[in-house]
């Protein structure tokens, strides 16, 4: 069976096993719809917790950014899990005795007040559409490339199914469909992974692999981390291990990055509202403890994986020649994520440090303008170079393309070559040639887990293994927030705050009517990315450590925070940290460098700067303004108490 | 409310509470921060296998310390629940 048979047999098993799933799993309580009936055993909501949080991102594409930046990927990998730390001591055990259902919920009551409750609403929407989005897109890209259908029909696809899932069985269908995605993720990573480590130092285990001798190859015996480090020195690239080198990031953008994601993913409303779904405490707790494991399977294999694809990568491309470059890497070239430019042209594949050309690849076609055509024979769909390697558009390899290629007519270049056209592209040609790439070769981070299986020669139905599980990746998280969502409208903004006396019945409906809405959009957004998706990331996380973390942690901590200091705190924390974010990525892209950067923090970090203003502002406003009323004190005092059965007055709302 | 030298139960398991997090938080940070990001160029001179030291504690060790530090936090709580069950049990 081909790949692509693989691929239709598998997604379409794991797509019939969630919905199934889910007409299994139907609610009709809200109770059931926003916390699945508070009745999901610690360990398997360690593994929904896992699946929920664990994106298309931390599977496509995580291996990648650690196999092109060293040491400096830890931010990722610290900062993504060591937030479970702070979420299980800190966090989940006392938002589940609070007994609410979201997280605007727990903010609203405690700060007793509806300005919170909106302010909480508004993050809660705003960080889960950012992030939905990415995923949607996520599941189309998976679609198009191992399904050959396009980015659109795959988006919907993926939607349908969410829609049918999260409408029908609310939060206790995401829940057992998570449970289920989790596995079918954690294999598909798992497998390759071990392959891999067994075919290259002989050891099962891929953290045992990543420390161990390689056994084949150039370099027989010597520690794989010690080779990729050899090899780096040889080819001019900063070391794989060396601190503060390949990702070049300072140790000080280092500290604030992992510390703004810990913080960030301790307050992403989609992994806290998960501890609102166990029977109690207790299993809030344990089920910390169990998502954290069941990631850290992943997690701690991603950073061996990157190894074993960067020194597989290098031998097998680096120095080769393009005829005999092996197919998994003109397979990918077809595909426009690897890219090859002979700069020196002599047929070699130099793989350097730096950029091989400015931007990402631009391919040229047929289709294109005058200059390419010149040098595309007819009817041939892309254009080939001497070698066979596909051509690119980028400034770099343009002069070339016109000025050396054998291929190009002559007869055709006088055609076209008007005297203004030459001293046009002459004076484009002096202006790119002060840049000198020393680089061949492109390589796109998401093809170190997507083509892992192939670079190690595994059979078919493996690679369409790794398509089932960044597609359970993508919709697990998907779904997770659509929940989020779902609740903050339904239950936060329309049962608390602009329908007080609606029924059950009619809440339920909301919550439905806001999760399909929900879907849609994110569905809209996926076809339609905006084009500051990647820029955005940042900002979820950034929103999530400078708004909801430090009230939640002082709302618990300490009685006496005031609702005027939780406003305050919240909003002086999201307005610092969404200015820095807003200037430095969109207002003055050109000055962001560290040497215009507050203390060298970049605005991937600037989240803990956030967060530590929210601190100290909530605490100061609330030394100067009324400590809040008795029954929220009780009930602050009720979640510490080793057990506690019922919260009192926690469901009054004063009158403003 | 009870005297800063008699204590109810729910005073003492808040106050171990606080104090068994504190330590594990301190132990978060000294393997991340520290071990994975501060001192890291200096544990990087000492290898474990085919690991330099300050590169492992930051793409493994700390995360199998955060996976420890939080089972300990549950046995502890467990601990420290089911005493504050007993002693209210008793009075």
């Amino acid at each position: 069976m081909s790949i692509q048979g693989w691929t239709y047999l598998f997604v379409g098993l794991s797509f019939a096993l969630y919905i199934s799933i889910a007409i299994a799993t139907r609610v009709k309580s809200t109770k059931g719809f926003y916390v699945a009936g508070q009745g999901v055993p610690a360990i398997y909501n360690g593994m929904a917790t896992a699946a929920d949080w664990m994106s298309a991102a931390s599977f496509i594409s995580m291996a990648g950014l650690l196999s092109f930046m060293g040491y400096d990927g830890s931010i990722y990998l610290m900062g993504w899990t060591g937030g479970y730390v702070l979420l299980a001591l800190l966090l989940a055990p006392y938002l589940r005795k609070f007994g609410k259902y979201t997280v605007p919920d727990f903010v609203g009551d405690r700060y007793y007040s509806n300005a919170a409750r909106s302010v909480a609403v508004f993050c809660a929407i705003f960080i889960s559409f950012t992030y939905v989005a990415g995923q949607m897109r996520g599941v189309g890209v998976v679609f198009s490339r191992f399904l050959e259908v396009d980015i659109e029909s795959g988006v919907v696809i993926g939607m349908a199914i969410v829609f049918v899932y999260a409408t029908l069985g609310g939060m206790k269908g995401i829940t057992w469909t998570q449970v289920a995605q989790y596995w079918v993720l954690i294999i598909a990573f798992l497998i390759p992974a071990v392959s891999i480590s067994n075919q290259m130092t002989g050891s099962m285990i891929p953290q045992v692999g990543f420390g161990s001798e390689v056994i084949e190859g150039t370099r027989p015996g010597v520690y794989l981390l010690e080779m990729v480090d050899q090899i780096h020195r040889e080819l001019g690239f900063p070391e794989f291990t060396g601190a503060f080198g390949m990702g070049h990031k300072s140790m000080i953008d280092m500290l604030a990055i992992t510390l703004a994601l810990m913080v960030g993913t301790a307050g992403l409303p989609h992994v806290i509202i998960r501890f609102y779904t166990v029977k109690n405490v207790r299993a809030a707790r344990w089920s910390a403890f169990w998502a954290l494991l069941f990631i850290g399977l992943l997690y701690t294999s991603a950073p061996a994986v990157a190894v074993f694809a960067r020194a597989n990568l290098i031998e097998t491309v680096s120095n080769t020649r393009y005829e005999d470059a092996p197919t998994w890497f003109k397979n990918w070239e077809d595909s426009g994520l690897i890219a090859w430019v002979d700069h020196d042209q002599d047929g070699r594949i130099d793989f350097r440090p730096g950029p091989a050309f400015k931007g990402k690849p631009n391919f040229a076609t047929n289709q294109d303008g005058h200059e390419t055509r010149l040098t595309c024979p007819e009817g041939q769909s892309d254009c080939r170079g001497l070698w066979g390697q596909r051509k690119l558009l980028n400034a770099a390899s343009l002069p070339r393309v016109l000025v050396r290629d054998p291929g190009a007519s002559d007869q055709a270049l006088g055609a076209l070559m008007t005297p203004e056209k030459a001293a046009a592209i002459q004076a484009q040609y002096d202006s790119i040639k002060l840049e000198t790439f020393h680089n061949e070769l492109y390589v796109d981070k998401d093809i170190i887990v997507l083509a892992n299986p192939e670079i190690a020669d595994l059979p078919f139905w493996v690679v369409a293994l790794v398509a089932a599980g960044a597609l359970a990746a993508a919709l697990s998280t998907a779904a997770g927030l659509l929940m989020v969502i779902s609740s903050a409208v339904a239950h936060d903004l329309g049962k608390k705050m602009l329908k007080p006396d609606m029924t059950e019945k009619e809440e339920l409906r909301w919550a439905r009517m806001a999760a399909g809405g929900a879907v849609i959009i994110a569905g809209y957004l996926g076809i339609n990315p905006p084009g500051f998706v990647a820029q955005v990331v940042a900002f979820a996380f950034g929103l999530a450590a400078s708004s909801f973390f430090p009230i939640i942690v002082l709302g618990i901590f300490s009685k006496r925070t005031s609702k005027e200091g939780g406003i305050a705190g919240m909003l002086s924390g999201i307005v610092f940290t969404a200015s820095y974010i807003i200037y430095f990525k969109f207002i003055a892209p050109s000055s962001n460098t560290a040497e215009h950067w507050l203390w060298g923090i970049s605005p991937e970090g600037i989240g803990s700067v956030g967060m530590v203003l929210n601190f100290v502002v909530t605490m100061t406003v609330t030394r100067f303004t009324p400590p809040p009323p008795d029954y929220v004190q009780a009930n602050v005092a009720a979640i510490r108490l080793p057990s506690v059965e019922k919260l009192e007055g926690a469901d009054e709302m004063p009158a403003h | 409310m009870a005297s800063e030298e008699n204590p109810t139960p729910a005073q003492i398991h808040w106050k171990r509470n606080l104090q068994l997090v504190g330590g594990l938080l301190t132990v978060w940070f000294i393997v991340s921060y520290g071990c994975g990001i501060l001192w890291v160029e200096e544990l990087n001179a000492y290898f474990m296998g085919g690991f330099p030291l300050g590169f492992w504690f930051a793409q493994q060790g700390s995360m199998v310390v955060f996976i420890l530090l939080i089972a300990l936090y549950c046995v502890r709580m467990d601990a420290l629940d089911k005493a504050a069950r007993e002693s209210e049990e008793q009075s």
